[in-house]
Parts: C-alpha cells; sequence; structure tokens
C-alpha cells in the first residue's frame, strides 16, 4: 500500500504550495458549508428552543420527526432540490441549479435537522433544571428561551460542529445540484470524487487528507473561542 | 483573551465568506451536459480556454453518464448537449428537445482485464468471440449498469454475442451502478474484466496489472455527437451562444483543436464532423 505515503507527500506538498485552484475550491467549501451552517442555527436553534420549552398536541411527533430526519441521505437531499430547482421544476425560473446557492440551499435542509434536534435535547435538559426558577420568577416566555440559548452556548457550540462535519463532508447533495463545475462549483469533496473516478486514488487521498486538515482548523478556531469566551463570562 | 482577539476572530471568518474568485461572473455563459470521458481525458481543458479566448463565452461543463446527462437537458437544465449514444441522441432530437444532431469526434472501446486473462481473450479483435469467452468460463465482468452510453453499447454487443447476461448479475456479471472511473476501479479491485472507452482508459491511474486485452473491432467504434437543446421545449435555452459553440467545434480550427488533444502520445478523439 505505497498509496499511503505517497498521499501524505501529495497532501503537505499541495498545502505547502497554495495552489490557486486549490485555495479556490477550499475556499468554496467554506464558503458554502459556513453558510448551510449560519442559515441552519437560524433556523434550527428557534425550532429546537421551541419544541424544548412548549407543549403541545403531537409534541412527541414532532420530536421523533426530527430526530429521523438527522438521518437524511444527502443524495436525495440533493435530488429532491435539483427536482425543485431545475429549469423545469417549480423553482426553475429562479436560475439557480449549478450554483453555490442551491449547494447551500441543499445543505441546509440537511443539516437543519441536526441543529434542531440536538440543541432540542440541550435545551430541553436545560429547561427541566431552571423551570422552578423560572416559575417562581415568572419569567416571560421569550426571556426564558433566551435565557436557555445564552445559558447553553457552549452546548450549542458543539451541536454547530455536528452540523458543520455533516455539511463539509457530504458529497451526495453538492455533486447533483452544483455539477462539480470546474472554477464554479467545485468543492472538497467534489473534487475528491472526480479524482477517485480518474483512478488517481494518492490525488484523492490527499484531497481528503486537506479537508481533515480544514475540519480540524474549523475545530480548533471553535475550541479556542469558547475557551475565550469561557473566561470572559466566568471572570 | 480580549474582545480585540474575537474581532480578528470574527474578521477571519468574514474573510472567509467574501473570498476572491467566488463571484459570479455576470458575462455571457453556457452549460454544457457532457458526456464523463470527454472531461475526465482533458478534452476541455484543452478546448474551452482556446474556444474562450476567442468568444469571450464561458463555458461550464457538467460530466455525467450519458443517460443522465440527456436526462439533464430533457429537464432544460443545459444548453448543449455532447453526449456518445446516437440512438438515445437521436430520439432526444426526434423527441423535439434537440435541434439538430451533429457528429462530432470518434475513437472506440476496449476491453481491460487482468494480466491473468482467465478467458484468454488477450489478443482478440472480435470482440462478440471475446464476449462469449467470458460467459463460457463465467469470468467476473463488471458493467457500468448506469443507462449510459458505454453501458448501451455493452448491452448491444451482448445481445450480438447472443448472450443475456441478466440472469448473471451478482454471480460473474457484475453491474456497478456507477460511473467508468468508478466501475474501473471496482473492476481492478475484483480482477473483472471490463469494457471502457479508450480515452478514459489512457487516463485511468489506478491500472494496476490490468491492461487492453481486446480491441480493434469495427463494432467498438465510438462516436460523439453534438446537440444544441431546443428553444420550443426550453424557452431559456442560450440557444446563440450555445450555437456559436457547436459552430467552433465542427469548424475546421475547432476539429483540428480536437485532433491535437494527446495524453502520453496518444490521440483521445478523432475529429470527423461533415
Amino acid at each position: 500500500m505505497q498509496d499511503g505515503g505517497s498521499a501524505f507527500a501529495l497532501a503537505f506538498g499541495l498545502l505547502a504550495s497554495a495552489d490557486a485552484d486549490l485555495l479556490e475550491i477550499i475556499g468554496l467549501s467554506l464558503r458554502v458549508s459556513l453558510t448551510a451552517l449560519l442559515a441552519s442555527c437560524l433556523i434550527g436553534l428557534p425550532l429546537g428552543a421551541l419544541v424544548a420549552t412548549c407543549r403541545f398536541p403531537g409534541r412527541s411527533a414532532v420530536m421523533v420527526l426530527m430526530n429521523a430526519l438527522m438521518g437524511l441521505p444527502p443524495v436525495v437531499v440533493g435530488l429532491i432540490v435539483y427536482l425543485q430547482l431545475s429549469r423545469t421544476g417549480p423553482l426553475g425560473w429562479m436560475q439557480l441549479l449549478y450554483t453555490p446557492t442551491a449547494m447551500i440551499i441543499a445543505q441546509t435542509i440537511l443539516i437543519t435537522p441536526i441543529i434542531a434536534a440536538l440543541s432540542r435535547q440541550v435545551l430541553e435538559d436545560l429547561h427541566t433544571e431552571y423551570s422552578e426558577q423560572f416559575r417562581s420568577l415568572n419569567v416571560p416566555w421569550r426571556s426564558e428561551i433566551a435565557a436557555l440559548l445564552w445559558d447553553g452556548r457552549f452546548t450549542l457550540m458543539t451541536v454547530a460542529l455536528a452540523g458543520f462535519g455533516r455539511s463539509i463532508a457530504e458529497v451526495g447533495a453538492v455533486i447533483i445540484v452544483g455539477g462539480n463545475i470546474d472554477h464554479l462549483t467545485r468543492v472538497m469533496t467534489t473534487a475528491i470524487a472526480l479524482e477517485t473516478s480518474k483512478g488517481d486514488l494518492p490525488l484523492a487521498l490527499a484531497l481528503g487528507l486537506v479537508l481533515l486538515v480544514i475540519a480540524l482548523a474549523v475545530n480548533a478556531l471553535v475550541f479556542v473561542m469558547r475557551q475565550a469566551a469561557a473566561k470572559f463570562a466566568y471572570a | 483573551m480580549n474582545a480585540g482577539r474575537l474581532c480578528l476572530l470574527a474578521g477571519l471568518l468574514v474573510s472567509v465568506f467574501a473570498a476572491p474568485g467566488t463571484v459570479q461572473a455576470a458575462g455571457k455563459s453556457i452549460f454544457i451536459q457532457s458526456t464523463t470521458s470527454t472531461a475526465n481525458s482533458g478534452l476541455y481543458d484543452h478546448l474551452l480556454p482556446r474556444f474562450e479566448a476567442e468568444t469571450g463565452i464561458e463555458v461550464h461543463v457538467v460530466a455525467v453518464g450519458t443517460g443522465q446527462a440527456i436526462r439533464n437537458a430533457r429537464n432544460c437544465d443545459g444548453d448543449v448537449l455532447l453526449v456518445h449514444s446516437k440512438p438515445a441522441e437521436q430520439k432526444f432530437v426526434a423527441d423535439g428537445f434537440g435541434v439538430k444532431r451533429l457528429d462530432l469526434m470518434y475513437n472506440d472501446f476496449v476491453i481491460v482485464g487482468p494480466e491473468a486473462d482467465p478467458a484468454k481473450i488477450a489478443g482478440m479483435s472480435d470482440v462478440v468471440g471475446a464476449l462469449q469467452k467470458i460467459a463460457g468460463v463465467a469470468a467476473p465482468f463488471a458493467s457500468r449498469g448506469d443507462d449510459s452510453g458505454t453501458h448501451k453499447k455493452e448491452l448491444a454487443l451482448w445481445s450480438a454475442a447472443g448472450i443475456d447476461p441478466a440472469p448473471a448479475s451478482g454471480k460473474w456479471y457484475r453491474a456497478t451502478g456507477s460511473g467508468m472511473g468508478a466501475t474501473l476501479n471496482t473492476a481492478v479491485g475484483m480482477g473483472a474484466y471490463v469494457m471502457t472507452d479508450r480515452a478514459t482508459w489512457i487516463n485511468f491511474k489506478n491500472k494496476n496489472d490490468f491492461k487492453i486485452l481486446a480491441e480493434g473491432d469495427k463494432a467498438m467504434f465510438n462516436q460523439y455527437g453534438v446537440i444544441l437543446v431546443n428553444r420550443a421545449k426550453c424557452p431559456d435555452v442560450k440557444a446563440e451562444l450555445g450555437q456559436t459553440f457547436i459552430d467552433w467545434l465542427v469548424s475546421p480550427a475547432g476539429q483540428a483543436h480536437i485532433g491535437a488533444h494527446k495524453i502520453a502520445g496518444q490521440q483521445m478523439f478523432f475529429p470527423n464532423a461533415k
């Protein structure tokens, strides 16, 4: 298995050379996945908080559904979004197919259930802990949610990282709605799929290692921010 | 850590979003739905910069199997279709989705397999005979199984050989349901014979001990065609820009560029537009 060793060397070379094409692909990967993450948090966190704090009929069904949707197959999401955005589809007039926006939409659909379901669990646990206090102080519902989101922020960061991990790593959805078009919609995972299909396994593996380094960097960044924020909060 | 450093981190994040090269050019551009062999062999890397320099039109290539490329084009998700399955292309035009089909270029299919060659087909040029030998000893054979141009060709050859591989599916006949590259990887992994277009094979880097065993049969001819998607069915098609691209491809200059594309000294495609 000489591929492994040469892949490491190749990955290091790729990173060291700061090849313009590679940087473009890395940039697009981050832009698509981080934007999708932001959108998912804007939708998923309030949704999770709502389900965590409110009692309504069908709540259990909503919870089961949210949990089940965490297992959405990326290729199915890609197909559904493709059918909507295709020029003959209902949203075809927007001309979004084969653009980074289409990829962001697909990934947002993919990871919103993860953010919503996990944050629901986090916030519900916190809510149980705080409920008596809330009741005794007669805290209004909106402040209640704000307090939960704020006090749960460190755990919620990990929730966001889970969503980011899913979006940066998936290939099934973005290759269908993005088309893996050079200099337009090619991201790390679709580039890896392409090199694999060309039989260039060392290069594909090297790109995979680069992707790992990116994920590592993002996680390290969040860790540092979290440490800093914690120090700031409890200082 | 202080607020200043947090701001720095936030700034870094923002700069990722605003990274250069991510802004879409507002210039003239078309989408072509294409087969993978043309993209994987680097033909577009060879042709498109020249075309863009001459006309200022940017060409975005979506490279998928012929079957999927045609389906995408039927959904109006492309301006030009460039694939290799003449009957399917003619149907596409007959159904009103394409304006006109033009021959563009050709190469040929080959059968590759492991050095051990259990069916003893090395050096054969009679492809039907080779397939019969493979089926005769039930040697593993990997099929695309994805409705691509190559898959359709392979099925036509099995039928010419008087063999229906369907009952053997999952035994010696293994339909991968994936692209040419993925199927080659699978075939190499399990030591199976596989039919591929020559351009993809020459470019393929994970050959292991595989080599071309059967080639040179007239029946292995692989014709590529190019079609402008019909504005009558798809009003958003950029017909003028697409036609400019097609005209350029079939022009003497475009044909010369196609013929000049070589990898390791081997010509990938042979222009034959009329």
